[in-house]
């Protein structure tokens, strides 16, 4: 077995094109990578990125085509913005973002394809075995399948070129932040919700998660709200709070 | 939806190409315990008929309702197995690829265990894939019977004239302000020794007096949309921009002959081109009172000197060049200086005795010690090495010519991005199997002919010139082409209406409809759907499905590339 697994996945137009290039023109590389084809890298859902990482990956690769090159015209741009999303998300769970690499490779750089995975898998090699919390990677998987990100991922190309609809157009800069914060926010509340399976105080959870105690307060309040989490109890005046039956498909099975 | 399910796994040796690094009969024995699978067999050659047969018989012997091929590429012979996964009564769609050649064998020669490894976890992907497939139905639409040539050199002329002789409206496109391409430039052709100029005149006319070819002088592509049936190609015509309709794009853009700048004292008039030569000799314009010897070097640039590859013509070219001075000026010296010789075939090799008959001398170099040039007062010197004496022999020329490669215009690399189809390493277009398509682009309704796709000489370039367009009338001439059932699909239950799936479709394929009062909900046209599946990744209730590439089908593929799931 190799000491890292690596997970690619290719759009069939460009870059898996590419990878077959580098096979005809006998281009060698290491052998870490079990490559998915996909359509297009915008189909690559940050969902299917971070679950891979749940199960084991220690690196996953997302090739698409140039930008410019898409064969659906603009399925590489928001490849991007995903995986942006995907990377910040592994941030919060601390696996480190690089872990998730994306590149845009023609169907003519065969060569250069095997420069990038062999680039690629000398990084991870050097990374080594991914380490990580379960809950953590869950909640950011969570995070991922929740609309808000999902909408951030997909608008933020147009809030930074057209604008919302006031037609405020946003500063790479304001959108950063922007995106901290929420991503932030929406992680710390899925942590919250996975540790509610099973009865627990804000007191309890707010030392576990290293969180402050209003903090905690607010997301289970919000969580009440959107019909997640009920009281389980009142332990010495002190409530305790579970989650109702967690359903997220192809999530947690 | 109870059916057991039951998956067949054939494995390709590939010849020596997979089975001579990835221990075949091991990946065999592997893909036997996996869950679901009920048949694993090996095959020397899947795609052979015997293969194939292989994979029939199986799907009936076994009760298959699932296929795993392990082998090449789908870019090439996906549709070669589901085909004969429909000709055994098995709904294509439930047939599933590895790539253990492009992706395995071919790229880890030298570590046959960890290939063997890899191969066992690719196949053990495609079988998590393959147990999650479902059928699906092709659509069809329509193709509108006209076609695109871009390039009116020879080859792009023959196919336009062979597709308007089988009835359908042609659009040549070029943009020189005259129709013939690289032939324009030629003085005679070999093996027949007539003018360049009067065959291709004939071409000329018969292309202009054709009534289904509209020919585009000075034009350019500007963009392309749509795709195989429904092209609209966007030219500009001398300045004004124009809209074509067409089911199918030929690419003829041909090549250019490279410029050897800086190499062999090259000045272009005592050290000149084969193509220059062929000019001066159309025009008669040399002295040869002042000309006693002329010398010609083969591979200028070519085989690593600039570019890597052999341009396969010039070796004929000088041959015939030198022939002709030769029968017309017998008492000039004529020397080729070559490494390798080209003229394969009976009437090139009965060429190339001629032109010895008739008193051209070939000297043959080393490839690591090539010809030099230099001037010693005023004079051109060429040294060639001569292998068996092991010394320099000087040659004193009054001319010399220099055959060096075609090489790929440069717009080319801008119409690769306007069709979405690729460049070879060779910069050359890029076709999608060297010996199943070889003129057909890996996207449906586009092919190629001609020297823009690697060097070749005038009987080569009318062949494909017929071959593309031979392959072009199959769609034209059926009116209608399949396209995948891989599409997205709402769920209407998890629908909420939100419109994002609209925002990112780049087709207009899918919108936002009211299905019921203060009920909005996506609607997929499916035709308008080419499968590219962002609105999936950026729904966000997650309702959208991606037929053939869904959650659960990726998801399952990804896990199984790092957890081992043994029966």
């Amino acid at each position: 077995m190799e000491a890292v697994k690596i997970i690619g996945f290719l759009c069939n137009w460009c870059c898996y094109a590419g990878a077959d290039l580098a096979g005809v023109s006998r281009f060698q590389y290491p052998p870490n990578i079990r490559i998915i084809r996909v359509m297009c890298s915008g189909r690559v859902d940050p969902v299917i990125i971070l679950d891979a990482f749940l199960y084991g990956a220690d690196g996953v690769f997302v090739g698409g085509c140039h930008p410019g090159d898409c064969h659906y015209l603009e399925g590489n741009y928001y490849a991007e913005k995903k995986i942006e999303m995907a990377q910040r998300l592994l941030k919060e769970a601390r696996v480190e973002p690089k872990r998730l690499h994306l590149e845009w490779v023609s169907a003519s750089e065969g060569e250069r394809f095997s420069k990038i995975m062999k680039e690629f898998s000398d990084e991870i090699k050097a990374l080594g075995p991914v380490t990580f919390e379960t809950e953590a990677l869950e909640a950011a998987c969570l995070a991922a399948a929740d609309y808000r990100l999902r909408i951030l991922a997909t608008k933020e190309r147009e809030l930074l070129e057209v604008g919302n609809k006031y037609g405020e157009v946003f500063t790479q800069h304001e959108m950063d932040r922007l995106l901290d914060d929420i991503v932030r926010e929406e992680y710390e509340e899925k942590r919250i919700l996975l540790k509610l399976k099973e009865p627990r105080s804000v007191k309890e959870i707010a030392s576990e998660l290293n969180l402050k105690p209003n903090i905690v307060l607010r997301h289970i309040m919000d969580l009440k709200r959107y019909e997640l989490v009920d009281i389980h109890e009142l332990r010495d005046y002190t409530p305790v709070y579970i989650a109702r039956k967690l359903d997220e498909e192809g999530i947690t099975e | 939806m109870t059916e057991e399910i039951r998956i067949g796994v054939f494995i390709c040796h590939c010849g020596i190409n997979i089975g001579g690094v990835v221990d075949v009969p091991a990946v065999v024995d592997y893909a036997s315990t996996l869950k679901h699978v009920v048949h694993a067999e090996r095959n020397l050659y899947t795609c052979s008929s015997e293969g194939l047969e292989a994979i029939k018989s199986a799907i009936k012997e076994h009760n298959l309702n699932r296929v795993v091929v392990a082998s090449c590429t789908p870019r090439t012979h996906e549709s070669l197995f589901r085909a004969t996964c429909k000709e055994a009564g098995l709904n294509p769609y439930l047939f599933e690829f590895v790539n253990i050649r492009d992706q395995c064998s071919w790229v880890h020669m030298h570590e046959p265990e960890s290939a063997t490894e890899k191969a066992k976890d690719l196949v053990r992907m495609g079988v998590a894939k393959a147990a999650r497939l479902e059928p699906l139905e092709e659509l069809t639409s329509d193709v509108i019977p006209t076609a695109v040539v871009i390039g009116a050199g020879i080859s792009g002329m023959t196919a336009a004239l062979s597709l308007a002789r089988s009835g359908f409206s042609v659009h040549l496109i070029e943009k020189e302000r005259e129709p013939g391409g690289l032939l324009r430039n030629l003085y005679k052709l070999y093996p027949t020794d007539e003018l360049a100029a009067e065959f291709l005149e004939q071409r000329i006319r018969a292309v202009n007096a054709h009534e289904r070819i509209t020919l585009h002088l000075s034009s350019t592509v500007k963009e392309v949309e749509g795709y195989v049936g429904k092209f609209k190609v966007i030219l500009d015509e001398a300045g004004v921009e124009q809209a074509i309709d067409a089911g199918v794009i030929i690419v003829a853009t041909g090549a250019k002959e490279f410029e050897p700048v800086g190499l062999y004292e090259y000045d272009g008039e005592k050290v000149i081109t084969q193509l220059q030569l062929e000019e001066k000799l159309k025009k008669s314009d040399l002295n040869w009172a002042a000309i006693k010897t002329v010398v010609m070097i083969q591979c200028v640039g070519a085989r690593g000197e600039v570019v890597g590859y052999c341009s396969k013509i010039c070796c004929m070219n000088a041959i015939k060049n030198a022939k002709l001075i030769k029968e017309t000026h017998p008492e000039v010296n004529v020397f080729i200086a070559h490494n390798e010789l080209q003229a394969y075939g009976e009437e090139y090799e009965l060429y190339y005795r001629a032109a010895k008959k008739a008193g051209v001398r070939f000297l043959r170099f080393p490839l690591e010690q090539r010809p030099k040039v230099r001037k010693s007062e005023g004079k051109l010197i060429v040294d060639v090495f001569h292998e068996r004496l092991n010394l320099d022999i000087p040659i004193e020329a009054d001319l010399v010519v220099l055959s060096v490669p075609l090489v790929q215009n440069p717009d080319a690399l801008h119409l690769s991005k306007l069709l979405k189809v690729p460049l070879g390493q060779d910069k050359f277009f890029f076709e999608a199997h060297v010996k199943l398509r070889p003129v057909d682009f890996a996207t449906d309704g586009i092919f190629l002919c001609g020297t823009a796709h690697g060097p070749k000489d005038i009987g080569e370039s009318i062949a494909q010139g017929y071959a593309a367009a031979s392959r072009a009338t199959i769609p034209l001439a059926k009116g209608y082409v399949r396209s995948e059932p891989i599409i997205s699909s709402v769920n209407e239950e998890l629908c909420v209406g939100c419109g994002i799936c609209e925002s990112v479709c780049p087709y207009g394929a899918i919108e936002v409809v009211e299905v019921d009062e203060d009920k909005k909900r996506a609607r997929v046209t499916s035709v308008k759907c080419k499968g590219c599946g962002t609105c999936g990744s950026s729904c966000v209730k997650r309702a959208i499905k991606m037929y053939h590439f869904s959650d659960d089908q990726l998801i399952a593929q990804e896990r199984a590339a790092v957890t081992t799931e043994v029966r």
